[in-house]
């Protein structure tokens, strides 16, 4: 072998660890790091996990922004047509933060039920309706129909 | 009338855009110089239609014509005259023109400062220029023509929406602009060089200043980007790693990856194919940001298109772009010789380290900006890649690129030795250390491990920086450095900068939301924040509620900061002002929540060190950046020196890398 060649095969050696190392952290990083999403009506089923952040997104119900008079403290529920659920956020909302409008809260899932956010996420534009959510009302909605449906059969 | 006028200018700009990318291609194709010659009026006359209906476009928004749909989307007849003008930007349709006048603007530039280059590349680099040009002029003519009538014509415009309403705002969009279409120069030149099979030394140094400078814009884009969301949003974070701020950090990283490439390719005839790689990479991540951007596939105050036609035309375009030109790379690659043999401790070894994590950092940004949109394009779920993600990835990362930053200036082209080095750098080295950890410690009586380790990196950087200084103007003074080296120094030093304003400001900020009543106080660090009450004010287009907030240290007064509370008439669109007093060593910080019970307000007070350095340390870069391209060499090389042969350039002087 040339000195050329084993520097050559050193340095591609070198890099293909190193690489290969920064990608599983990557991906470990990965794992750990994603957020689903789920809708009011699959957390009302319980198919969002307790205990680990999630992401949940609905309209916010319209007369049901509580405060905690001496602190940050905020109680709303978000619901998507069919179900509801309560969120606990303690700190400063975004300047869109309106009741029937369409939110994303990130955080997680109490024993007792309730969604404590430590974020809330209200898009720039008032119009705005985040994509999850109007995905969520929408098959919340066609679930309504089709059961209507069978009700009335 | 006017509107009729700029659309017919873009239509002509467009069949100018075709004869540039079509005729002086075949023209270099057959050899023939009169179609050759064609590219450089084409591509002044292309610019210049696209000034005028640019023009013409700023004079509807001037003059409120609300009969063209895009003005009475994004303006109104109470806007400041300022923002009207910068509103030509402020949605889809304009900033599509915007980039496609700059865009015109680069090929012009090409064609006026490449008098010394053999015509057919010429040739060749406009003709691909005008293709893209092309592409981006049928978009806009197709899908999202600005000069659309509205009828009848709206008694008054929507506004333009009060995010954008802005300095910062102003500046940011043409600035990031200026950085993305300036990579499609380098991406035309390497395009233009496999085409002709001259992937030599002088491709390289071509190209190197049009990449530089283009980087320095894409530079100052993106922390005129991070500064306004750090003012504007009031959230106090300077990046968040947002898909749309990692679009616009994407081609950045590649494109500094690109630089330090070419500087090898040219100094050493090495790493040719990957530098055109790298070039193909930085523009075609370009068109990906623009397209994550405009398309609505992303939702952020930067989507403005939720029309699926045009995503799906962006998305042919990149297809286009990328697919054609690694055709191109595939065909003609191969047939490349890199000829500069290395050993294995040389400075051609430290670049490729540079390159290496550089590309690995921008290729784990961009798995975790797309694995989102690839699950929910396929149905398998919908899920948000959180900042924990990018931060656990990124800043490990920059350590070894931070410490092969300090080395590689120092070391040898070609062939080192490890133990020339090792006596001075380790000294340097154990220097930093202390330091890094003493400062922090001694400063705020706490240290994270992260906080000793970057700022330790940005001494080290400075040390190994002066030291290289020293050594380089041993012979020659510091009047014999050339500019290029001072570029580079001037932008490594940037860097230190911005790793020590990123390091404090992350590790000591002291944030705290917090209910306030009128004349209570808080303590946030040493300082104490005294909130004075609410008033009610007028702006030309919004209504206000302007907080005062007075601070002050050990009983001294030290700032009265006004933070608002705005409502845009027109939209009924709230927004946050946040008061800040600016320092070089902290930034204090107050936003206004929303109004409690009794007079009282959420607030957020924050304690910022440092975080000013951030955006001082870009500065630096982007105007070493600037400062490298204007060395004289670049001109000197237009003045017909032979310049087919590779140059073993040893001497330490010329060696800016």
């Amino acid at each position: 072998m040339t000195p050329t060649r084993r520097n050559r095969l050193i340095l591609v050696l070198v890099i293909v660890v190193g690489v290969g190392v920064a990608v599983g952290l990557a991906l470990v990083a990965l794992s750990k790091n994603l957020n689903l999403f789920y809708s009011p009506t699959q957390v009302a089923g319980g198919e969002a996990p307790v205990g680990h952040s999630f992401r949940v997104g609905g309209l916010v119900e319209p007369g049901s922004v509580q405060r905690d008079p001496d602190s940050l403290r905020v109680r709303f529920s978000l619901t998507d047509g069919a179900h509801r659920v309560e969120i606990e956020h303690t700190g400063i909302l975004p300047d869109l933060f309106r009741e029937g409008q369409g939110i994303v809260a990130q955080g997680k899932l109490a024993t007792d039920g309730r969604f404590v956010a430590d974020q809330v996420l209200a898009k720039h534009d008032e119009n705005y309706m985040p994509p999850e959510v109007e995905d969520a009302l929408k098959t919340a909605h066609e679930m309504g129909v089709a059961r209507q449906r069978e009700s009335a059969r | 009338m006017l509107p009729e006028l700029g659309h017919l200018a873009l239509i002509l700009a467009l069949a100018l855009a075709l004869v540039q990318g079509t005729v002086p291609l075949a023209g270099a194709a057959r050899g023939d110089g009169a179609w050759m010659a064609v590219a450089r009026p084409a591509a002044w006359g292309q610019f210049l239609f696209l000034a005028l209906a640019f023009g013409l476009l700023t004079q509807a928004f001037i003059a409120n014509e609300f009969s063209v749909l895009y003005v009475a989307s994004n303006s109104n007849s109470q806007l400041p005259l300022i923002y009207r003008i910068s509103a030509v930007w402020g949605g889809h349709e304009g900033s599509l023109l915007l980039w496609a006048l700059l865009l015109a603007l680069w090929t012009a530039a090409v064609g006026l400062l490449s008098r010394r280059l053999p015509l057919e590349m010429v040739a060749r680099v406009i003709a691909v220029m005008g293709l893209i040009s092309c592409g981006f002029l049928l978009f806009m003519l197709l899908t999202s023509n600005p000069f659309e009538r509205l009828w009848p014509a709206a008694p008054d415009g929507r506004d333009l929406n009060p995010l954008l309403q802005d300095p910062g705002l102003v500046l940011h969009p043409p600035m990031l602009y200026m950085g993305y279409v300036g990579f499609s120069v380098a991406f035309a030149f390497a395009i233009a060089a496999l085409l002709g099979g001259r992937l030599d030394a002088a491709w390289a140094r071509w190209s190197r200043p049009w990449t530089t400078v283009a980087w320095a814009f894409l530079t100052l884009g993106i922390a005129l980007g991070s500064w306004w969301a750090y003012y504007e949003l009031g959230w106090g974070g300077w990046w968040f790693w947002d898909p749309v701020e990692n679009a616009s950090f994407l081609p950045w990283l590649v494109g500094t990856a690109l630089m330090h490439s070419l500087a090898v390719s040219e100094k050493r005839g090495a790493f040719k194919s990957w530098t055109v790689l790298l070039a193909i990479c930085a523009f075609s991540l370009s068109l990906l940001g623009t397209f994550l951007v405009r398309s609505g596939v992303l939702t952020s105050v930067h989507a403005f298109a939720n029309d699926p036609t045009r995503g799906v035309f962006i998305l042919m375009l990149l297809g286009a772009v990328v697919g054609s030109s690694l055709l191109v790379y595939a065909a003609r690659a191969p047939q490349v010789k890199s000829s500069g043999s290395f050993a294995l401790f040389s400075r051609e070894t430290l670049l490729l380290g540079n390159n290496v994590v550089l590309t690995v950092a921008a290729a784990s940004i961009l798995l975790g900006t797309l694995y989102p949109l690839a699950l929910d394009a396929l149905g398998v779920g919908k899920i948000s890649v959180g900042p924990p993600y990018f931060n656990t990835v990124f800043v490990p990362l920059m350590v070894p690129l931070l410490l092969t930053l300090g080395i590689g200036p120092l070391t040898r082209w070609k062939r080192d030795r490890v133990s020339r080095l090792l006596g001075p750098l380790g000294g340097l080295l154990l220097l930093s250390a202390v330091l890094g950890a003493a400062g922090p410690w001694l400063a705020y009586g706490r240290l994270p491990a992260m906080a000793a380790v970057g700022t330790a990196l940005g001494f080290w950087v400075l040390f190994t920086v002066l030291l290289d200084i020293r050594q380089r103007s041993r012979h020659c003074g510091l009047g014999g450095l050339n500019r290029s080296y001072w570029g580079m120094t001037v932008a490594h030093l940037g860097v230190a900068v911005t790793v020590v304003g990123i390091t404090l400001s992350s590790h000591y900020s002291v944030e705290r939301d917090l209910r306030l009543a009128p004349g209570e106080s808080a303590d946030i660090g040493d300082y104490t924040f005294t909130f004075e009450g609410v008033e009610h004010a007028r702006g030309p287009n919004y209504t206000s509620s302007a907080g005062t907030v007075r601070v002050s240290l050990d009983g001294e007064p030290v700032a009265r900061l006004a933070a608002e509370k705005r409502v845009y008439t027109v939209q009924g669109m709230p927004m946050t002002e946040a008061g800040i007093d600016a320092g070089l060593t902290r930034d204090l910080y107050v936003a206004l929540g929303e109004p409690l019970a009794s007079g009282a307000w959420a607030l957020r007070l924050y304690y910022k060190p440092y975080v000013r350095w951030i955006w001082l340390g870009s500065l630096l870069m982007a105007f070493g950046g600037l400062l490298a391209a204007a060395d004289r060499r670049y001109r000197l090389a237009r003045h017909g020196r032979d310049e087919t042969e590779p140059k073993a350039n040893l001497q330490p002087v010329e060696a800016g890398a």
